[in-house]
């Protein structure tokens, strides 16, 4: 077990050094002065010089790739060049609306996902059936911004209920999750719909198992037998794609966060890459990268523990 | 205190607003958020929307019509020969932290954009400044190494605000000014919350406190308006909902100038553009209203050259550059592009540039000339087209006032140069008397307009969508500010 985890390690550490690699060459790449954007139309040539000293610019690219994954060993992300302020300050605000965010909207695609696949698959075929994979279609079909947009226009702009947009703050943590229930509805659905439809198929590849004919057998029902063995074991393939939506929407509400102006992850980078502030560009990507490689570590960990052969094969 | 404070912000924010408000506090949004709070350094001018006149001050400044009036300086005299400014300051002014406003301040404010390691956006403005001399703590003495007819308004920008050295530190993410406003809070990615300045040394604005949201997105921007999020939206994107906004008694909408000349920025140094007669044939193929209705919703006001045309001295010169398409033809015939031609349409992010391009380019394509449309982020505006120079035709908006300098400058894009031109905007800096200044204005919008040096397309309007009792809105920009100090509610 050891040896198999000092080797999902090692592969982790080349990872995170491969990443931070092309992050830094991919962003340094794309064309656009940042001194120059900064100053705008009417700079002078000595301005831009003395803003791109004051940024680093003037040093080369390698002793700047080094200055960064040092700062990054040692926990400071930089300073922002367009806000001025630590990067890690910038990160740690937007963090408590992207992440909150994610886990809300994971919440919401959840609840709504897994009674609407149990219901489908109880039902194969029935009317409850073709009605639920109906609207998950439609779901998959939607564009979450789309779906967003409708939202506001009958909940704020009609209804009232709701603002259109914006976040208080977590000072008052009812107005916080209130203004986040439409961004997560709208992130919901799509992951429900796709969540719903992976919940169906796997429970109806387990009722066909072996060990359901032999629960049949003992003399349980079709509906016994599918919820007391086929839902936990069909959990599994539908726990890998959570995880997997999970990144997405830590990372991918990027467009959710323009339509609610919500200060997020999302919008921090967005903002960045527009205004060149690479080096909030990169640490935040870094950091989401660095994020998504722990988890499949922690996963890559926690299937070996459930499954000897894997710590054998290491 | 300061919990209350955010939570009465966040409860302002919430469902239950607009009943909760207290009519001495407004919510104004603005489409950009300012990249940091210092005006004297980038050019972004959203950092001027929010902190112009409101927490920043200059000695002179710019008011609701773009006139020059008195600031910080309560009156001034010129010497004789037009080189010495002699700034008297008010008295009794003190920075948000409480230390006075003196001349020191003035002197240090002014050697600090000037420098050699200023990161002044603007730094032009002070380029003639040779000396400032502190006469007593509230005389300035400013001295200048010829005569410049501009200074006073040089002076008016938001990058020459006076700032202090005690707070200079830290003025990007705490700005402190002399303003009817100080900064209270900013919340980054969010909202940004201004509070009344007790202790100012003008008169007290109407409000108590204000707070800016940032909001680019038009549907987003339509949403927060419409669900009344937001009292004020200045800079409304989406001109295509206006009608909506002006049929609906609980808004105003209100359409002003702003100083943005949209041009068909072309490249005069690349061929076939060095070329005049196809310079005049593209300004022949323009169709300025089809461009104005179809891309900016019928907001804007023709330009037939590179000039405001609310300014006292614009020439209307549109009989120069009538749309004529038989005409662009004959020209293009004539400087031997019977054919036509081949060239790139770079294209910025604004709206204006976007749906405007494709109109033109289908304009061109009527008498013969292909373009190849990039659409360009404006980091990469600025590298391949501002800098590089690598392009043939660009639509863009030159929003900086009274900048009919830049034809003076052969290096600037795009490349125009014409020495009886700068030597008429020298003439027209040392000139310091206005009615001499006017002419000479109108000479220089008469050659640029008659050497086609771009397509002059429009003058940039701004949208303004108000809660129906909102009032003391700038209507018009003259500079990017959302200056609040005149604004309050209807009774």
């Amino acid at each position: 077990m050891i040896r198999y985890a000092l080797g999902r390690l090692t592969s982790l550490i080349i990872s995170l050094f491969v990443a931070s690699l092309v992050i830094f060459a991919v962003i340094e790449v794309i064309p656009g002065d940042p001194a120059a954007f900064m100053l705008g139309v009417n700079a002078q040539p000595d301005t831009i010089a003395a803003l791109r000293a004051e940024m680093g610019l003037d040093q080369s690219v390698i002793t700047r790739y080094f200055g960064w994954v040092t700062g990054l060993l040692q926990g400071d992300f930089g300073q922002s060049w367009t806000y001025k302020t630590p990067v890690a300050e910038l990160i740690s605000d937007r963090i408590w609306v992207s992440l909150p965010l994610a886990i809300y909207a994971l919440i919401l695609s959840t609840l709504i996902a897994f009674p609407a696949g149990i219901f489908a698959a109880s039902r194969r075929g029935g009317p409850g059936d073709v009605t639920i994979m109906g609207a998950t279609q439609l779901g998959v079909a939607i564009p979450n911004f789309w779906f967003a947009m409708i939202l506001v226009l009958i909940f704020a702009i009609n209804l009232r209920w709701f603002s259109a947009g914006g976040f208080p703050g977590w000072d008052n943590p009812l107005q916080a999750l209130k203004s986040l229930t439409l961004p997560a509805i709208a992130l919901a659905l799509p992951q429900a719909a796709i969540l719903a439809r992976v919940m169906r198929s796997s429970l109806l590849d387990m009722l066909g198992e072996d060990f359901i004919r032999t629960a049949r057998a003992k003399g349980l029902t079709r509906r016994q037998a599918l919820w007391r063995h086929a839902v936990r074991n069909a959990l599994i393939p539908v726990l890998t794609i959570i995880g997997l939506q999970f990144s997405f929407l830590l990372a991918g509400g990027i467009i959710i966060e323009q339509v609610f102006f919500l200060p997020g992850l999302g919008r921090l980078i967005f903002q960045s890459i527009s205004a060149r502030d690479l080096i909030v560009v990169e640490s935040v990507v870094m950091l989401l990268v660095f994020t998504v490689i722990i988890v499949n570590f922690a996963v890559d960990l926690a299937y070996a523990a459930v499954d000897p052969r894997l710590r054998a094969k290491a | 205190m300061y919990q209350f404070k955010r939570f009465a912000a966040s409860a302002a924010i919430g469902l239950w607003a607009t009943t909760a408000l207290a009519q001495d506090s407004i919510t104004v949004a603005i489409q950009l958020e300012p990249p940091n709070l210092d005006p004297t350094g980038g050019a972004a001018q959203a950092i001027d929307s929010v902190l112009y006149a409101n927490v920043f001050e200059g000695l002179t400044r710019f008011d609701a019509d773009g006139a020059i009036i008195r600031g910080l300086a309560q009156s001034w005299d010129i010497s004789e020969d037009g080189t010495v400014y002699t700034f008297n300051l008010a008295a009794g002014v003190t920075f948000h932290d409480g230390t006075v406003m003196d001349a020191e301040d003035v002197k240090f404010s002014l050697n600090r954009a000037r420098a050699e390691d200023s990161t002044n956006a603007q730094k032009g403005l002070f380029a003639g400044i040779t000396d400032v001399t502190v006469v007593d703590p509230l005389t300035v003495q400013v001295t200048l190494d010829q005569p410049n007819g501009n200074f006073l308004f040089n002076m008016a920008w938001g990058d020459a605000v006076i700032v202090a050295p005690e707070s200079i530190a830290d003025i990007a993410s705490n700005p402190v000014g002399t303003g009817p406003f100080t900064f209270t809070d900013w919340v980054q990615g969010d909202r940004l919350e201004l509070t009344r300045n007790a202790d100012y040394w003008g008169a007290a604005p109407a409000l108590e406190s204000a707070t800016f949201r940032f909001i680019s997105d038009p549907t987003a921007a339509f949403a927060a308006v419409m669900a009344e999020d937001v009292d004020a939206f200045i800079g409304f994107p989406a001109p295509e909902n206006l009608p909506q906004f002006e049929a609906d008694p609980r808004f105003q909408v209100l359409v002003g100038n702003t100083e943005g000349e949209t041009i068909l920025s072309t490249n005069n140094k690349m061929p076939p553009f060095d070329n005049v007669l196809v310079r005049q044939a593209v300004a022949h193929a323009i169709d300025r209203q089809a461009i104005i209705d179809g891309a900016m919703f019928g907001l804007g006001t023709p330009i037939g050259t590179h000039f405001a045309p609310h300014n006292p001295a614009y020439v209307d010169l549109l009989t120069n550059s009538p749309h004529d398409p038989d005409r662009a033809r004959a020209l293009l015939a004539e400087a031997g592009f019977t054919d036509g031609f081949t060239t790139t349409l770079k294209l910025p992010p604004p709206s204006y540039a976007r749906r405007g391009g494709e109109i033109i380019a289908a304009q061109l394509r009527d008498v013969g000339i292909e373009t190849e449309i990039t659409n360009l982020e404006w980091a990469q505006w600025i590298e391949e087209v501002f800098k590089n120079k690598d392009f043939g035709l660009s639509i863009v908006s030159h929003t900086e006032p009274m900048d009919i300098g830049i034809y003076a400058n052969p290096d600037y894009y795009f490349q125009y140069d014409n020495p009886d031109f700068q030597v008429l905007m020298e003439e027209l800096n040392a000139t310091t008397d206005p009615d001499g200044r006017n002419d000479l204005l109108a000479k220089a919008q008469t050659i640029i307009s008659e050497d086609y040096v771009n397509g002059y397309l429009f003058e940039l309007a701004v949208a303004t969508v108000a809660k129906a009792g909102v009032q003391g809105l700038w209507v018009n920009q003259p500079t990017a500010a959302v200056d609040l100090t005149g604004v309050s509610w209807a009774e």
